[in-house]
């Protein structure tokens, strides 16, 4: 994806990190993000991080005893990339000095990763680390589909989404319920999430049955309402005859596949043969096809339905890349999104590291000019939006911790 | 005899509830239990080894009797209370010596992840056939022992969300609309909500009455595997008769769930050029899969090098050969200096050279058919569970089976009997596994146990010839009832005769004899971490 702004040069990253990390990370909603309010104590000062070096040096169990131990690390070590691990019993720092057995990850966000190369299969504009505007309508789907499935489902409510910084995202669930998962609960809950299933020697990833799970029903209409414009519009997805056919053998019934096929020929554009594809389907399962009944809603899902790295949900130990760290290859900040919004989200505006930095000496420049305001630095660049998202997200955490401490607190004063 | 055997099982029941004086005095109110509370009597060492050998028995006859007849038919019920009842932990002597034996189990199977998976596996069958066999007014008394307390939701609030329930349980209305729903914590319900076979609202799940035992299966694993994990990490106190005889039921348990290949000595000088022949000759199917995608791509992702890698490192190639077979291919895509930051660490892993330092086990079938299942791109997993029917008939056909053989494989694979089906491909390859025996049906348990048959037929000539004749490390069963079509995993371990034989009689085998000194030494070096 190219942007009218993009200069960055991969090989000038160690020199723009130093002056990022002093000036532009946002460590106070970060550590208040992490801290989750102190309780326990621990919580942040047990958190195992991982700093990525230059030419993929990498450092496990790193861990920070506050806010300004991790300030003052990050910016002495600058690493180009940051996870973000699991809250473990012991400083992750001293793991060494402690019986292995006794070392153990105890809690973690719930979090989903997303990535673009997985949807190579179904996607006709571009593969692999590339995207652009025709495919990235899959992710925006994946947010509205999983956030609703997180929220009214499973009923949690601190979510944050982040953009990965190339092609893909992430998801961390920050609810109590959320960090205490136990694996085969974050297994549970990414199989729930998981409708397409198949490795290469499947073709129909796809199975419904005559009842239709509610939480699937829910993703099929969110998938609905943006088909026309993602599938037909931008991707065509019928638009020839080799993308139809793969189309097709999604069908169960070989005689409706073939029979179809005859008729698409006919017709002019993706739109008008998904139309006729879909009142086949309608009309052969009224004449007792009932394997095919719901072959339309199994291509959408298999076209569109989120498809998680459930590896990476599954292990309370597993490590992902942390927020507001920058992608080495394009530059681009891991930067969070309103997931309410996120059809006006797109990759291309994420600003990068260079562009951020160009834009803070501007304001510097007008600073020495005799105005200086108390702001901080981040605010001031086109950073701004997404922090402000970031924010929102923390304040609303800490407002639940809030009302659980005062909750305490009326338990033992009793008055 | 047996009438003796309760009387005295009765006295010990006594003698137990005194022993526990001020903590519950009715530890077994009930004769289904979560085994929360371990024996705390002293027992003879005879009565160890023979409570251990009975209870080994039963959870054998569990999985035997899984495999033949469907969950919850007739024919399981008959069957399985058949083999309960000719073991000597029968129902009215259950509750101590179902206690004790249960714990005795959990000493020798907590040694490994392979053994571990087995063991609940198998209890867990147990439990719920136990449950299910109860009235519905044991059953409750059985959740409010164990201070279950959930509530059937209210009719007015069952009617609002009645449409989500059928949709959920895929069941039409008629049929749920009297059936109580329980509201229980999404988090113990996980059984259900990973399959979606609940509707999930808001944190909570809606279980219909009769799921109530999945729930407990649920709370009954967890418990169980923690408890699992916990047993293994505390190394015995004292080397002595008591852990010998641990041992050698360690070494029971073993024979009946087969090898695991972890720390295997080489075959024979296996090197990374003789991959591509003996891929061919002597690889199973899935493997074949795995190798011939990483050679077309130059790539395999992490599920497929894992489980290729492994089985790899078992037919006894060595790290050094390991990482030159590796590199050799990636290096097609990428340079080496690339592979060697990315890649080795992850093989030198396998080895137990990095990280934790474990040295992996090889994946069983069992493990490969059910866990991790392949996604876009992917190509591990079972061939046999996991192709389209058309693209596994070509593949057989690429095998050089004739028609009439794919047709064969494909009716096991229909019935969801993926291990019998892959024997069978070896059958048709190299000829029969069973030594004769008509009428039985064989299972592999293992890719490399496949690979070990095919080698050793194949190279018969340069093995040393002092190996007896080969110890036949396939198990034969019966064949599987032709109308049975599930998609749970045939892990066919024996015939039904093994069952009540006695379980010394195959001590003997020079094979298994080896296996366990390996194993001892395995166990002494754990606990002399």
């Amino acid at each position: 994806m190219t942007s009218k702004v993009d200069k960055y040069d991969p090989g000038s990253l160690s020199d723009l990190l130093p002056l990022y990390y002093k000036k532009l990370f946002p460590y106070g909603l970060y550590f208040r993000w992490l801290n989750y309010g102190g309780v326990p104590k621990t919580y942040f000062s047990n958190r195992e991080f991982s700093f990525t070096l230059k030419d993929d040096v990498y450092i496990r169990y790193q861990s920070f005893t506050d806010q300004q131990d991790m300030e003052k690390e990050i910016q002495k070590i600058c690493p180009y990339k940051i996870d973000v691990g699991a809250v473990f019993t012991h400083r992750p720092k001293d793991h060494k000095t402690i019986n292995a057995a006794a070392f153990v990850a105890q809690e973690k966000e719930l979090v989903f990763d997303i990535d673009m190369t997985d949807y190579d299969d179904v996607r006709s504009c571009c593969s692999g680390a590339d995207i652009c505007e025709k495919c990235w309508p899959l992710m925006s789907m994946a947010v509205k589909i999983l956030n609703r499935a997180l929220k009214d489902d499973f009923g949690f409510e601190h979510i944050l989404w982040v953009y990965s910084g190339r092609r893909g995202i992430h998801c961390w669930v920050c609810d109590e319920v959320a960090r205490k998962l136990s694996q085969a609960g974050r297994t549970a809950i990414a199989e729930y999430l998981t409708v397409v299933k198949g490795g290469e020697n499947q073709v129909r990833k796809v199975h419904l049955d005559q009842y239709i799970h509610p939480s699937i029903k829910a993703a099929i209409e969110i998938i609905n309402s943006n088909f026309k414009d993602y599938a037909v519009d931008k991707q065509d997805f019928l638009g020839d005859k080799q993308k139809w056919t793969k189309v097709l053998s999604l069908i169960p019934s070989q005689d409706i596949q073939k029979e179809v096929a005859e008729e698409l020929e006919l017709l002019p554009d993706s739109a008008s043969r998904w139309k006729k594809v879909k009142k086949f389907i309608e009309l052969s399962s009224k004449s007792g096809f009932t394997d095919s009944r719901q072959a339309d809603k199994e291509i959408m899902l298999q076209y569109c339905y989120p498809r998680l790295d459930v590896n990476v949900s599954k292990g309370i130990n597993h490590l992902l890349k942390s927020p507001f760290c920058v992608h080495p290859k394009t530059g681009r900040v891991c930067v969070p999104f309103d997931p309410d919004d996120t059809d006006r989200f797109s990759p291309a505006e994420v600003p990068t590291i260079s562009q951020l930095l160009d834009e803070l000496n501007k304001v510097e420049a007008v600073d020495l000019g005799g105005v200086s305001k108390h702001t901080k630095d981040y605010k001031r660049t086109s950073m701004a939006a997404s922090i402000e998202v970031f924010e929102q997200f923390v304040k609303k955490l800490e407002k639940s911790w809030r009302g659980k401490l005062i909750e305490e607190s009326d338990k033992k004063m009793e008055f | 005899m047996d009438f003796d055997r309760r009387r005295t099982a009765t006295l010990r029941t006594k003698r137990i509830q005194q022993k526990v004086n001020g903590i519950d005095t009715n530890i077994f109110e009930h004769c289904v239990q979560l085994y929360t509370l371990p024996p705390t009597s002293t027992i003879s060492l005879e009565e160890f080894e023979e409570l251990a050998v009975e209870r080994l028995k039963v959870l054998r006859a569990v999985e035997t009797v899984g495999v033949r007849c469907s969950r919850g038919s007739q024919d399981y019920k008959t069957l399985l209370e058949k083999e309960i009842k000719n073991s000597k932990l029968k129902r009215s002597i259950l509750k101590w010596r179902d206690n004790v034996s249960h714990f005795i189990l959990r000493l020798a199977y907590c040694r490994s992840e392979e053994l571990r998976r087995w063991f609940i596996q198998q209890e867990i069958d147990l439990f719920r056939f136990r449950f299910q066999q109860e009235s519905a007014e044991s059953r409750a008394r059985f959740l409010e022992i164990n201070n279950l307390g959930y509530k059937p939701i209210d009719t007015e609030e069952q009617k609002e969300v009645l449409v989500n329930l059928q949709d959920s349980e895929g069941k039409e209305a008629l049929a749920i609309e009297n059936v109580q729903h329980y509201k229980v914590p999404f988090t113990e319900a996980l059984d259900l909500v990973r399959s979606r076979r609940v509707y999930v609202h808001h944190g909570f799940a809606y279980v219909p009455q009769d799921d109530l035992v999945s729930i407990l299966l649920t709370l009954f694993r967890m418990q169980l595997s923690h408890s699992l994990a916990v047993s293994n990490l505390q190394s015995f106190a004292s080397p002595g008769r008591r852990w010998e005889v641990i041992t050698n039921v360690v070494s029971l348990s073993r024979r009946y769930i087969g090898q695991d290949y972890a720390s295997k000595k080489p075959v024979g000088e296996i090197t990374a050029d003789m991959i591509d022949l003996l891929s061919k000759t002597s690889f199973p199917l899935c493997m074949q899969q795995l190798h011939s995608a990483f050679r077309s791509n130059h790539h395999l992702r992490h599920g497929g090098r894992m489980q290729y890698g492994l089985f790899l490192k078992g037919i006894g190639l060595s790290l050094e050969e390991a990482i030159r077979f590796w590199k050799s291919e990636f290096t097609k895509i990428m340079d080496g200096d690339k592979f060697d930051k990315q890649y080795s660490y992850s093989i030198r892993h396998y080895y137990g050279k990095e990280g934790r330092k474990a040295d992996y086990t090889p994946y069983s079938c069992i493990k490969i058919i059910t866990t991790n299942t392949p996604g876009v791109g992917d190509f591990h997993g079972c061939p046999f569970k996991h192709s389209d029917p058309d693209v596994l008939r070509q593949k057989l056909a690429g095998q050089g089976l004739k028609q009439e053989g794919v047709d064969q494989v494909m009716q096991f694979v229909k019935g969801g009997h993926y291990q019998v089906a892959c024997a069978r491909v070896f059958e048709l390859i190299h000829g029969s596994l069973s030594g004769g025996l008509i009428d039985v049906e064989v299972s592999f348990q293992h890719p490399n146990q496949y690979f070990e048959e095919s080698y050793k037929r194949l190279h018969k000539d340069k093995i040393n010839s002092n190996t007896p004749q080969a110890p036949r490390a396939v198990q034969i069963v019966p064949p599987p009832s032709k109308d049975r079509q599930s998609d749970t995993v045939t892990n066919l371990k024996s015939n039904s005769q093994d069952v009540t034989a006695p379980a010394a009689s195959t001590a003997s085998d020079p094979h298994e004899e080896d296996d366990f000194d390996e194993l001892d030494e395995t166990v002494l070096l754990d606990e002399a971490e």
